[in-house]
């Protein structure tokens, strides 16, 4: 059983890996031969100031998107783990942004945000006429604000789950004790949903390491360099640049990045300490 | 297949590009994408393939070239992928280095050409050509430049010559009683009298930032004279940090610093038409453009073309300028390139495609008709037989600015190799953005100078 999932990993994961490990090392525009390069690509994008600015933007987003999505993942999983009809109801609604393409909600967006074209515009709104993908700040806000849009129903789908985990018999103690429902969430549902949260987060930040689509489509990088994250970086310098050296180099640090990422967010669960109750 | 196809390079290739694609794919928490107009049926090896642009007219004249020469051969078919211009541009470059382009490579020569032909992946045609006697007594001479490398001709001209003209229009002009611009000086001084009457300027797509490049281009020219860029584009050390070059780009700030542009242009794209849009909807009373985009502002803008509201004009002189008035920049013609992974039997194909259905009669005429100046001395000729009054002048200007040129400057993103292209054009944004310095600009680039 284990065969078919390795032998796709070492296809799909390990051997591009070793090949963009390689190519780090090499000089290549991408149609003529590979010469080796030794380390100059990796010393020419690690002094190279535009790849600590997209650092920082990726940081930026990442950490922004985590923060607006986890609070409302939470709220919105709580809220659909009840069993009552309506709320079956607007789960199936609060999905279907996770069912669009990246693409096709970029493009979407976009025409949404048009200043001159747009939705603002289109009904008069001078609230909603803002230059919102062509200033610096603005555009950071809204790519945190459509990666939210789309990603909160996954997360939310996840903290359902994890919340009809939680015994009922917990917050029937706690309504003889005399906790509220506030209570109870602070209480209760928050502590044991640990690791659901630890998951979901994990998830948001290493996926936020990749996002590439919406904002290529959206934004291009742009304003000026303002929403150039790491993954937009390395098509560029791959793929626009014909510089496949320092794109890998690029490459190869994203994948150390969500390594090193990934495993700190474990390490902040404290397997140790591992509440008895999780996954009941 | 070619024997190369199990080579070291091919398979570092696959494995390459399918990392990088990997990188992007893996750990993302959405699902699986599709690109639009990525097709896998269009790899080398099954047959003669053609990629090209979509975007009307010009995607039409294509598709009837392709088809002329599909109805007359019928064993030999020419299978086509179409793509946006900007997908265009990513996608050919990495199936090329894959080994997975098609036969006929379609482009704009110069730089990209060179770096083809550098890699040995397209074919060199000097010959074969040479005896196409009529085909190349047919052409501007001017179109061949972009087209040879090193002494050898790697790609035959076809389709439009598209300057880079000034639109404006009329009724804008009318509403603030003010008469098209005759030097820099003049577009200064009508920036603030259209914002007060709440119509932007200039229409820009900057998101694609190519077109803000033609706005440096032309200021270049018309500050320092045509050397300054040629200087650059030779490699000269410092090109860029000339004293013209400063105040070319000093002067483009203080054009965007003064609202010369429509709101929010670093987010609007030329590939969407929504800068042509904003010119004939009359939310912008300008817009420095290429001339193949005539077509579509005659097709979708109501009546603007054919009530007589559309202006054009070459850029103005800049006041105390060394540049010539008359030069111009933009696209000197398309090109065709044929791949030199392609079989025996696909490259003969392509070369009679090339010969027989890319400048023949029917194309010639339908250029003409959609507004365009094919890149053939006939061109003229055909000009009379044109009723449309619109169409007529249009054409006559355009056939004029080309002809009439001292120097039609091929595009720099087009002129100079991909890599510097890159740099310049992600400086560009950051120009535009007010991000960088004139000074900023010119250093990031001579850094780049003669890669």
């Amino acid at each position: 059983m284990v065969l078919p999932a390795l032998v796709m990993f070492v296809v799909f994961g390990v051997v591009p890996l070793v090949g963009v490990l390689a190519l780090s090392f090499t000089e290549w525009d991408g149609l003529g031969p590979i010469h080796p390069a030794g380390l100059s690509n990796w010393r020419s994008v690690l002094s190279d100031p535009t790849l600590l600015h997209s650092i920082l933007v990726t940081f930026e987003i990442m950490i922004l998107s985590w923060a607006v999505q986890t609070p409302i993942s939470l709220l919105l999983g709580t809220f659909l783990a009840g069993r009552q009809r309506y709320r079956a109801f607007l789960a199936v609604l609060y999905f279907i942004p996770l069912l669009l393409s990246s693409a096709a909600i970029a493009i979407t967006y976009k025409a949404l945000l048009d200043p001159n074209f747009g939705l603002g515009p289109g009904l008069h709104l001078d609230f909603l006429t803002q230059d919102w993908l062509g200033q610096s700040n603005l555009a950071v806000g809204v790519v945190v604000f459509i990666v939210s849009w789309q990603f909160i129903p996954f997360h939310s789908l996840i903290y359902q789950g994890g919340v009809r985990q939680i015994p009922t018999t917990m917050y029937e103690a706690a309504s003889i004790d005399g906790a509220g429902r506030v209570r109870q969430f602070f209480s209760i549902t928050v502590p044991q949903l640990k690791y659901t949260i630890i998951t979901s987060s994990t998830l948001m930040v290493v996926g936020s390491l990749t996002f590439f689509d919406l904002i290529f489509v959206l934004t291009a990088g742009g304003p000026g360099d303002a929403t150039r994250v790491l993954a937009l970086d390395m098509y560029k310098r791959g793929f626009m640049s014909n510089q496949m050296g320092p794109a890998s180099v690029i490459a190869v640090f994203l994948v150390l990045l969500g390594l090193a990422l990934a495993l700190l967010l474990r390490r902040l669960g404290g397997s140790t300490t591992a509440s008895q109750q999780e996954g009941a | 297949m070619d024997p190369m196809a199990t080579s070291r390079r091919t398979f570092l290739g696959l494995v390459g590009g399918g990392a990088l694609a990997a990188g992007l794919a893996a750990c993302g928490s959405s699902g699986p994408k599709t690109t639009p107009g990525s097709t896998t049926g269009a790899a080398a090896g099954t047959g003669t393939t053609y990629w090209y642009l979509t975007g009307q007219p010009q995607e039409a004249i294509r598709d009837a070239q392709v088809k002329r020469f599909n109805d007359a051969n019928s064993g030999s078919q020419i299978k086509t992928t179409k793509f946006q211009n900007d997908a265009f541009k990513a996608k050919i470059k990495t199936a090329i280095g894959a080994g997975q382009g098609p036969t006929l490579i379609w482009g704009w020569g110069g730089g990209g050409l060179k770096a083809y032909v550098e890699a040995g992946q397209v074919e060199d045609l000097t010959d074969w050509f040479n005896q196409q006697t009529d085909l190349k007594n047919s052409i501007f001479p001017s179109a061949f430049t972009a087209a040879t490398v090193n002494g050898k001709l790697y790609a035959v001209p076809g389709e439009t010559v598209t300057p880079i003209v000034l639109f404006y229009d009329k009724r804008s002009f009318e509403k603030i009683g003010a008469e098209p611009p005759q030097s820099w000086g003049d577009i200064m001084d009508l920036v603030p009298k259209f914002n007060d009457k709440g119509i932007a300027p200039f229409s820009l797509g900057g998101q694609s930032r190519w077109t803000n490049m033609m706005w440096l281009e032309f200021l270049f020219d018309r500050i320092g004279g045509s050397e300054v860029f040629q200087n650059i584009y030779d490699g000269k050390k410092d090109g860029w940090s000339d004293p013209s070059a400063l105040k070319a780009l000093d002067e483009m700030q203080k054009l965007i610093k003064a609202n010369g542009f429509i709101k929010g242009f670093s987010s609007i794209t030329a590939d969407s038409n929504a800068d042509q849009a904003l010119l004939y909807t009359g939310k912008a009373a300008m817009m420095l453009h290429g001339a193949w985009t005539y077509g579509n502002m005659k097709s979708a803008g109501k009546d603007f073309v054919t009530g007589g509201h559309l202006g054009y004009m070459n850029f103005p002189p800049v006041d105390g300028g060394k540049g010539d008035p008359t030069d111009t920049v933009g696209n000197p013609g398309q090109y065709m390139s044929i791949s030199s992974k392609a079989s025996q039997a696909d490259k003969d194909n392509a070369k009679k495609f090339i010969a027989n259905n890319t400048l023949d009669d029917a194309t010639v005429d339908a250029w003409v008709k959609s507004g365009n100046i094919p890149v053939v001395k006939s061109a003229k000729d055909k000009l009379s037989s044109i009723t449309d009054k619109n169409d007529s002048e249009w054409l006559n200007f355009v056939y004029d600015t080309a002809a009439n040129a001292k120097n039609f400057a091929q595009s720099w993103d087009q002129a100079l190799s991909p890599t510097a292209a890159e740099t310049l054009l992600d400086n560009i944004a950051k120009l535009f953005q007010l991000s960088i310095s004139p000074q900023q600009f010119a250093d990031n680039m001579n850094a780049v100078i003669g890669q």
